[in-house]
């Protein structure tokens, strides 16, 4: 079963570090998260970039309207997703537990772990329907 | 014979499905936690599939799944103590040899599976603890399943299990199989455990269905494994009880999914096999020492199972019973019981009057069932006021829609 990680990064966190820790705090979130693929816990992730390069589609007064951000208040910002193949809910938690990104600056980091939803049988019956 | 390399894969979930808990247990055992040998179970599993099919098959699959999964255990304590110094400790401590004789090997397995039974179940943790571990650990559910069977999130349920494991760690709960003289007390911890679960899946306290069959089935499946490790009077009860009750889902519901009360079970449909596995338990059981609260149970089911009409059945023996229950393990619900008994023996009017005592004492006064026995027996001496108010007070109380149905009709049958 897929599970699908949110990592919230407090950036204020990440500004007090060194460029030491820094380098130290990515090679034990990238050798770990090698060790995860080689044992095929690891479906899939990506880091975001900040906030301020996105772009927010609305649908307004019946058209599409874009507008740039968003612009949280929250120090905490996603700052990056991991898809996890694990075999239950307390799987995947063990898994992310051990991650070393939780760690960052003793606790600037949170992930939330959200099991992923099925639609496999939305989409056959949907494709039922359009037949 | 040696195997195509194809079958690997096969064979390997075989011996996952027949013995991954087996090895679980013994890795917990060397590795002392919980986690760290879940890790390790994962990681032989895979070293078999890659390495089997090269290698050839061990003589002795699981003792070479425990031994792979410690030594990977190991590398990975080491890797990761680069990060975390904490878990160092564990490495000196992993030092424990399997025996080499196979004898000794499947001895020390089956202890084992026991020691893993005894510490989901250990007492310090709450009754829900106790069956979230059992469920995960022993039976090898996901969190997910479990959560769906008992009716909470899997965010709650992984939370329970998370925070088990953490007292477990914490409060240095040994991976142990109890002293003789602990023994009475830690099994009913255990027992205990089982029967909630199956009475979750044979009477789902609350929802649509009256029956949960998976929780019932993994309850059964548990009992002949402990029944299997540790032959104990109460675990040989408990399993009859269990098979007894079971032998008659059939004959429990009708087609539309309502209850049918014992006397009215069409007991054809009740399942002959279970009921003599059941009878067969319930008479070992009973031949040791003064019988236990489970087999006194076993006992009453027996008597109702070898019954072939409901006019047939012994009620004198089974208030003799449920007196000898009581006097062990006074519960006003088992005295309700034996009022139902003794209004089978002796008339609905000395049942009443037992019915009665109970609910002025205020025990029962919120428990559906009670009214609902008041009002059934009210209704065979023609009280058909008191009836009506006794069902009323049941419907009123009951959280299971097959149960409110039941008692609607019943109600509707009153009307003059």
């Amino acid at each position: 079963m897929k599970y699908i990680c949110l990592g919230y990064m407090n950036e204020e966190v990440w500004e007090t570090l060194s460029e030491s820790e820094r380098r130290t705090f990515m090679d034990e979130c990238f050798s770990y998260d090698d060790e995860l693929r080689q044992n095929g816990h690891y479906a899939g992730g990506e880091g975001l970039q900040e906030a301020r390069n996105a772009a927010t589609l609305r649908w307004r007064s019946g058209k599409v309207s874009v507008t740039d951000g968003p612009f949280a208040e929250s120090k905490e910002q996603i700052g990056g997703i991991m898809i996890l193949e694990a075999t239950d809910l307390n799987h995947a938690i063990r898994l992310l537990s051990k991650h070393p990104s939780l760690r960052l600056g003793l606790g600037g980091n949170t992930w939330e772990i959200r099991p992923a939803f099925d639609l496999t049988g939305f989409i056959e019956d949907s494709r039922r329907r359009r037949e | 014979m040696p195997n195509p390399p194809e079958n690997i894969p096969q064979l390997v979930g075989e011996i996952y499905r027949t013995s991954s808990r087996s090895v679980f247990a013994t890795l917990i055992r060397l590795l002392k936690d919980f986690d760290v040998a879940e890790d390790a179970v994962h990681d032989a599993f895979k070293a078999a599939l890659e390495q089997w099919g090269e290698k050839g098959i061990p003589s002795n699959p699981v003792a070479w799944l425990v031994s792979a999964g410690r030594f990977k255990a190991i590398d990975r304590i080491r890797r990761e103590s680069k990060f975390d110094s904490l878990e160092q400790h564990q490495i000196g401590q992993t030092g424990a040899e399997l025996p080499d004789a196979s004898g000794l090997i499947d001895k020390a397995i089956e202890d084992d599976m026991l020691r893993l039974i005894f510490t989901c179940c250990h007492p310090a943790l709450s009754l829900d603890a106790r069956t979230a571990m059992t469920m995960r650990e022993v039976c090898d559910l996901t969190t997910e399943a479990i959560a769906s069977a008992f009716l909470v999130t899997p965010s709650t349920m992984a939370q329970r299990i998370v925070r088990a494991k953490a007292k477990i760690r914490e409060a240095n709960i040994p991976f142990e199989v109890p002293m003789e003289h602990e023994l009475p007390d830690r099994l009913g911890s255990v027992l205990q455990v089982i029967y909630l679960v199956f009475n979750e899946g044979y009477y789902a306290s609350s929802g649509e269905s009256v029956t949960r069959v998976d929780l019932s089935s993994e309850a059964i499946r548990l009992g002949r494994l402990l029944h299997v490790l540790l032959p104990d009077p109460e675990v040989t009860g408990l399993l009859g009880l269990m098979l007894l009750h079971e032998s008659r889902r059939p004959a429990r519901t009708s087609s539309k999914g309502n209850i049918i009360l014992l006397e009215d079970q069409d007991r054809l449909l009740w399942d002959r096999g279970m009921i003599e596995e059941g009878l067969t338990l319930v008479e070992q059981a009973f031949s040791s020492k003064p019988p236990g609260p489970y087999t006194l149970q076993a006992a009453i089911a027996a008597l109702h199972a070898e019954a072939a009409r409901p006019e047939a059945t012994d009620w004198a023996q089974i208030t003799w019973l449920y007196s000898r229950l009581l006097t062990i393990n006074p519960s006003p619900i088992i005295e309700l019981n034996r009022a139902i008994a003794i209004a089978m023996h002796k008339g609905p009017e000395s049942g009443l009057q037992q019915i009665d005592a109970i609910l002025e004492r205020g025990d029962l006064a919120d428990y559906h069932l009670a009214h609902s026995a008041r009002a059934e027996l009210c209704q065979k001496l023609g009280r058909t006021n008191q009836a009506r108010t006794s069902w009323e007070r049941a419907l009123a109380l009951t959280q299971q829609d097959p149960e409110r149905r039941f008692i609607e009709r019943k109600l509707s049958e009153l009307r003059p």
